[in-house]
């Protein structure tokens, strides 16, 4: 197990350089100069020289990288364009936002797809299963801004029950879960969709495989058969759907914080962009990557916690 | 002999889309207590149907749908579901074919072992612990207590096939089915697996119903036979009987088709055509296409059961002429 981490972080730290060599040119190769939006419409040439020349945007890219990898080695990110404010500042304030976003519309998922899977599958060909794959089918195909839109027309303008938008209130609070709600929703239906499907058909598979005709031989419950006996087999598959889904959370807050104007991670990369802020743009997909790596790498733990064939050492 | 299990006219039908299909048609046999039979026929004649129409674990578009089968007086076909759990694992028990997949991959030896003593006996965890070690002992594990700790996939298949005897012995069942348990395994496992079932039937007093195609099991482990053909009984009697002198053509073309080391100048026969389709429409017996000996009657009209001995029984027209010839030379 040690052995398997240690070995994932080294494939962490190669896939950083990798990734953040990639950003770092992409942004220099797209269109739009950093320092013509600093220094606004009305910069003159010369101005504008003096602003590339304080940012070192002026040196070859090569050599502008390597300085940005030397500073991030030694733990600093850079400083944003537009604020002068620490990236790595930037990205802790906001992270928490992201991160209450993400594990709430996680557990919206998990709880919703792997429930509605299961139903679905020991009652195969029953209205419920037909209403839940009709519903799976039509939460993965709906995009999430538009659903995001049109919870807030019904529950916040028209009813009135929940906030517009905003997060400042902390998620353990009464407010702080109203404000969540909605966004988590938003965010962790198409999850919530793909899990149940993924469920519902190892949940098949599972039902009937020999080992639960076993189980029922020897006289155990229809209720253990299914919550004991086929769950732990079922969930094995169900597990990395859920990691891959975690990991693309992260990255799908972008729109979800647009949206329901909450100030996190993907807003900050957002207005970075539109900015031409490299360094924070930098961070915040760095960040997301790094997030997207450990997510799996915990997976692969939980793997070998519930299959006992599956094993690192 | 005292008797332990009563199958009369076991009708089980299958839902399908199209049609309701008849896998087992109206079977009766039964079983004594401490008495092996063994239940012999080609894929798809019914036979693993047969057990788990018994042990009520017909897969979910199946059922039993008249008939009635009789474990120790109780009747079985009219138990609710509920009834028939408390049962199975209990009174009743079953092994099958493939131990690689027949117990379950993340749940250790020890909890499956356990379980059926929890749920029947009523025992503690620790008590179920004890116990368990004792069955790894008797179905002859060696190094049981470590076993316990081990998950199904680092054992053996003939280790696996032993934990699965366990499991169905644990609460002392008076009824043991069997479904090929030895297919799968290696030929010297399959003689000691044939060999426990047989030592530890003799020590619980059990009934053994053996579903096998292989005659050569049969031979070793059987007390009575049972031949089915598409759905039916064809033949039935003890062992030495059938072996000996085999009545219903389908029964010899079956002893025909093993092969015998033996005999240097042994033809191995096999029954040409196959297995009629499970929803074909057959007049008369459902044999006669592939009867070398099959008459218009057998074509026209199916036929009943007649008795060869008192133990003996042949579904078989030719069984008829035989019975009578015997009638008139009694009479005369």
């Amino acid at each position: 197990m040690v052995s398997l981490i240690i070995q994932r972080m080294l494939q962490l730290l190669l896939l950083l350089v990798g990734i953040s060599f990639l950003v770092f040119m992409s942004m220099h190769i797209a269109p739009g100069d950093p320092a013509s939006i600093i220094g606004g419409p009305t910069a003159s040439e010369s101005d504008l020289e003096a602003i590339r020349e304080d940012l070192g945007l002026n040196e070859p890219v090569l050599v502008q990288y390597i300085d940005y990898m030397k500073g991030v080695f030694q733990g600093n990110l850079g400083f944003s364009y537009q604020n002068n404010q620490s990236v790595t500042e930037a990205i802790i304030t906001r992270f928490p936002n992201t991160l209450n976003l993400a594990v709430a519309s996680m557990i919206v998922a998990v709880i919703i797809g792997v429930a509605a899977g299961i139903i679905s599958a020991i009652k195969q060909n029953s209205w419920f299963d037909v209403s839940s794959t009709t519903f799976a089918l039509a939460g993965i195909s709906i995009p999430n801004f538009w659903l995001g839109t049109m919870l807030i027309l019904l529950f916040s303008v028209t009813l009135k029950w929940l906030p517009v938008g905003g997060l400042s209130a902390p998620f353990y609070t009464i407010e702080g879960m109203k404000q969540l709600i909605l966004p988590a929703i938003t965010l962790g239906t198409a999850s919530a969709a793909m899990i149940a499907r993924m469920a519902r058909s190892t949940m098949l598979e599972v039902i009937r495989a020999d080992y639960i005709r076993t189980a029922k031989a020897k006289g155990v419950k229809q209720k253990s058969v299914i919550w004991i006996h086929a769950l732990r087999n079922a969930m094995i598959p169900v597990i990395t759907v859920i990691g891959v889904n975690f990991g693309a959370l992260l990255g799908g807050t972008i729109i979800t914080e647009q949206v329901f104007a909450i100030n996190g991670v993907g807003r900050l990369m957002i207005d970075a962009i539109a900015a031409r802020d490299f360094p924070v743009v930098q961070g915040t997909v760095l960040l997301v990557a790094a997030l997207f790596v450990i997510v799996n790498l915990i997976v692969d733990i939980i793997y070998a916690l519930i299959d006992p064939r599956i094993s690192y050492d | 002999m005292e008797q332990l299990l009563q199958v009369n006219n076991l009708v089980t039908q299958f839902r399908t889309a199209e049609d309701n299909l008849t896998a087992v048609r109206g079977i009766s046999f039964s079983v004594n207590k401490g008495e092996t039979l063994c239940i012999v026929g080609e894929s798809g004649c019914g036979k693993s149907i047969t057990s788990l129409s018994l042990m009520g674990l017909l897969p979910s578009n199946g059922s039993i749908s008249s008939g009635s089968i009789k474990l120790n007086d109780e009747e079985l076909t009219s138990k609710t579901e509920e009834e028939l759990r408390r049962l199975r694992g209990n009174k009743m028990s079953m092994i099958f074919q493939e131990p690689m997949t027949a117990l379950n991959p993340v749940f250790t030896i020890g909890y499956q072992l356990r379980e059926p003593l929890m749920i029947h006996r009523n025992m503690s965890k620790r008590e179920a612990d004890v116990k368990a070690l004792d069955l790894l002992n008797q179905v002859g594990i060696p190094d049981p207590k470590k076993r316990l700790k081990q998950y199904p996939h680092e054992l053996s298949g003939g280790m696996r096939q032993r934990v699965m005897i366990a499991m169905a012995l644990a609460c002392k069942p008076s009824l043991l089915i069997a479904d090929e348990p030895t297919t799968a395994l290696d030929v010297t496992i399959q003689a000691q697996i044939l060999d426990l079932i047989d030592d530890l039937k003799q020590e619980l007093d059990m009934g053994v119903i053996f579903v096998t195609h292989d005659m050569g099991v049969v031979a070793e482990i059987a007390d009575r036979v049972m031949v089915m053909y598409a759905g039916e009984v064809v033949e039935v009697g003890e062992v030495e009987e059938v072996f000996n002198a085999p009545k219903h053509p389908y029964t010899k073309g079956l002893l025909a088709s093993v092969p015998n080391v033996d005999d240097e100048f042994h033809q191995l026969e096999s029954i040409s055509g196959s297995l009629p389709n499970i929803n074909e429409k057959i007049d008369g017996c459902r044999f006669h296409k592939r009867c070398p000996l099959a008459t218009d009657q057998c074509r026209e009209q199916s036929p009943p059961i007649f008795s060869v001995s008192e133990t003996h029984q042949s579904k078989c027209w030719l069984q008829q002429e035989v019975t009578e010839n015997d009638k008139s030379t009694a009479t005369s």
